[in-house]
């Protein structure tokens, strides 16, 4: 997994609440597309029109976002589907953070697998940078500082965000979370054993 | 101190604290499908690791799967492709697999149950969002993704943060023509789509024990639309009186030593849960949806609301107009919300001796094999032939359009299953999200319809 430690770059402003996972990637695209191509098929509804065109309505489609590493966008994003390809997608659009008020439990959990911050701030800051995004005729500048955990908006207002430290560690050393778990192999098999005596019925084999 | 259920069943599989909330859990059911099983099981071989508990992992094919009457496999190469992946790494890595063909394949978290896989306080995982179906049965049960599946695989262990605990408490008798389906889809329009993010649910309260296992596996269904991964119900007599017997239940001793654990799970008196809701079902409508989210649930004789204007556009009504009367094009009753023996029970019951409209296109496609070989066996099928419907094979279907099966653009398709997202059915599909017994009053009646009307 790619380290992720400070990120200064353009972001990009999703103004929209509850995005699903449908939304973000089709259910034929994570059968029947290569991952490297997805981020092309992100948001591929609202995205483009029925001809292929770029949709001028569509937020993300605006020129000033064209270089965007940072998504800003409204609470419970990604929920839904647990589509792990949804991630795929947006990091296929070059995005590496995604900032927003709240998100879909499982789409979260999938942002730390796959490198890109998933980050959960106040709803009124949130609010804010996709204003000041949503306004800016130039890209507009985020830093996300990983280690000092904070956020420095465009107007240079630094907020502080909270993340597992575990999490954290995951992606400033880009650790890969089987060979973690790995080294616990020893406590794993420990309370299997355990388990096979205070629950066998779990463990019974079947014909 | 006093536990909830939940508790119990999450502190029953800490395998390590990592810190900061963050456990490592042990899995005791990790069911795969052919959307996704075939790429992480050859991803665990090519790094070089062993599936570590194959006797804890299952496979179906249901996902990509035709349902088709007389299908082997998925109707298109692409679908093929995948269920073969499926039974060539299932059998390399020592999986079993409940093959397309045989008599226990199903979707996923319509077989779990069935077999009694899934069992009260075991922890269950699946790359799908509706694994929360589970805990109808008092498991912890919840959805992973692609990356977590192959870690499962590896370690038959997940790491997860604590959820908050929410208690959702139903009370009274719903009426007739009110079912699961329509006390959660109520719930959901309170409490909101992001209602139950980070949050585990408890469904209690009278309204909840009345109810069958089925009905309760509906209910926790469509936790996840409430934005909560987990959705459970404590186990009773009804849960124990439906697992006896299953393939895959324990037998004799184990039985008994298994329901002596069991029985301690239901949360303590006194405990307590960082959220409550409650509501009372005894006055509940028929609910049926007109947004693009499950949150926009209506009672059936209602107007449709003056709000969500793109919503609206999308699903083609007018705002103050009632929904009932909604001329619809298609009809499906099936998914892993609703396609179990008792749903498809409570469709035949309108569709008794009737016919669909001729303008619309209904389908029956069974949750599994085995809620198809009973619906046989008492004379459904033939009664809705009869009745116009098709009586189609078992898998998702038409509830994500993963096989390409899929709701034509502009039409309007009733359905029983969980999820009336934008484009969902298929690119510009319209959904409505009802009950069984309201999907089967819609279809007859060739618009939307208050099924109290046909079951007078």
């Amino acid at each position: 997994m790619d380290k992720f430690s400070v990120l200064r770059a353009a972001a990009a402003a999703l103004p929209w609440a509850n995005v699903d996972t449908d939304m973000i990637i089709r259910v034929e695209r994570c059968v029947r597309t290569p991952r490297a191509e997805m981020g092309r098929w992100a948001f591929e509804m609202a995205r483009y029109r029925p001809d292929g065109s770029a949709d001028p309505e569509f937020p993300l489609n605006r020129e000033a976002y064209r270089a965007a590493r940072i998504l800003v966008a409204g609470e419970n994003f990604g929920c839904g589907s647990s589509r792990e390809m949804a991630v795929w997608a947006i990091a296929g659009m070059g995005f590496r953070c995604v900032i927003a008020p709240s998100f879909g439990d499982i789409f979260y959990n999938n942002c730390f697998q796959n490198g890109v911050l998933a980050i959960h701030l106040p709803k009124t800051v949130v609010d804010g940078l996709l204003r000041a995004l949503g306004e800016a005729a130039a890209p507009p500048e985020v830093t996300i500082d990983l280690p000092a955990q904070t956020l420095t908006a465009p107007d240079g207002e630094v907020h502080g965000f909270d993340i597992d430290a575990l999490r954290k560690k995951a992606l400033l050393e880009g650790l890969d979370a089987i060979g973690v778990t790995l080294t616990r192999a020893r406590a794993i098999a420990a309370w299997q054993e355990a388990d096979r005596a205070r629950r066998p019925w779990v463990w019974a084999d079947r014909p | 101190m006093a536990a909830t259920l939940f508790d119990k069943v999450w502190d029953a599989h800490v395998v390590s604290e990592l810190g900061g909330g963050v456990d490592l859990l042990h899995v005791d059911r990790h069911l795969l499908h052919d959307l996704g099983g075939s790429a992480a099981l050859a991803e665990v071989a090519a790094r070089g690791l062993k599936v570590r508990n194959p006797g804890l992992t299952f496979a179906t094919a249901d996902h990509v799967v035709s349902s088709a009457p007389g299908r082997t496999g998925g109707a298109h190469d692409w679908a093929q492709l995948l269920v073969d992946a499926l039974r060539l790494e299932a059998r390399k890595a020592g999986v079993r697999l409940f093959d397309v063909g045989g008599e226990e394949q199903g979707i996923v978290h319509v077989i779990g149950p069935e077999l009694g896989i899934t069992q009260p306080g075991t922890l269950v995982v699946c790359g799908d969002s509706h694994t929360c179906t589970n805990g109808a049965l008092g498991a912890l049960g919840f959805g992973i993704g692609a990356s977590e599946i192959v870690h499962v695989l590896a370690t038959q262990t997940v790491e997860q943060r604590r959820p908050k605990t929410m208690r959702a408490r139903f009370e009274g008798a719903p009426a007739k023509g009110v079912y699961a389906k329509d006390m959660i889809l109520a719930l959901i329009a309170r409490v909101g789509m992001a209602g139950g993010v980070g949050h585990a649910v408890e469904y209690a309260g009278s309204g909840v024990r009345v109810l069958g296992m089925e009905a309760r596996m509906t209910l926790c269904n469509l936790s996840i639309e409430l934005g909560a991964k987990i959705g459970m119900v404590a186990p009773d007599e009804t849960t124990y009186d439906y697992l006896k017997g299953r393939r895959f239940a324990p037998h004799g001793a184990q039985w008994d030593a298994a329901l002596a654990w069991w029985r301690t799970l239901p949360s303590d008196r006194g405990a307590k849960f960082d959220r409550e809701v409650e509501f009372d079902v005894s006055g509940l409508a028929p609910q049926v949806t007109w947004g693009t989210s499950p949150e926009d649930a209506i009672a059936v004789d209602a107007r449709i609301p003056d709000a969500k204007r793109e919503a609206l556009e999308y699903m083609g009504l007018e705002p103050g107009r009632p929904i009932a009367g909604t001329p619809i094009d298609r009809v499906f009753i099936g998914s892993c919300t609703n396609s179990r023996l008792s749903d498809l029970r409570a469709a035949a019951e309108v569709a008794r001796a009737r016919r669909v409209a001729p303008n619309v296109q209904a389908w029956v496609v069974p949750g599994s094999m085995g809620v198809k070989r009973a619906a046989e066996a008492e004379g459904l099928h033939e009664l809705f032939r009869d009745a116009g419907f098709q009586w189609r094979e078992p898998g998702c279907s038409l509830c994500v359009g993963a096989n390409g099966e899929l709701v034509e653009a502009g039409a309007r398709c009733v359905s029983t299953s969980n999820r009336n997202f934008v484009g969902r059915q298929g690119p510009g599909a319209r959904t409505h999200l009802a009950s069984p017994a309201t999907a089967a009053a819609c279809a007859l009646a060739g618009e939307i319809a208050d099924v109290r009307d046909f079951l007078a």
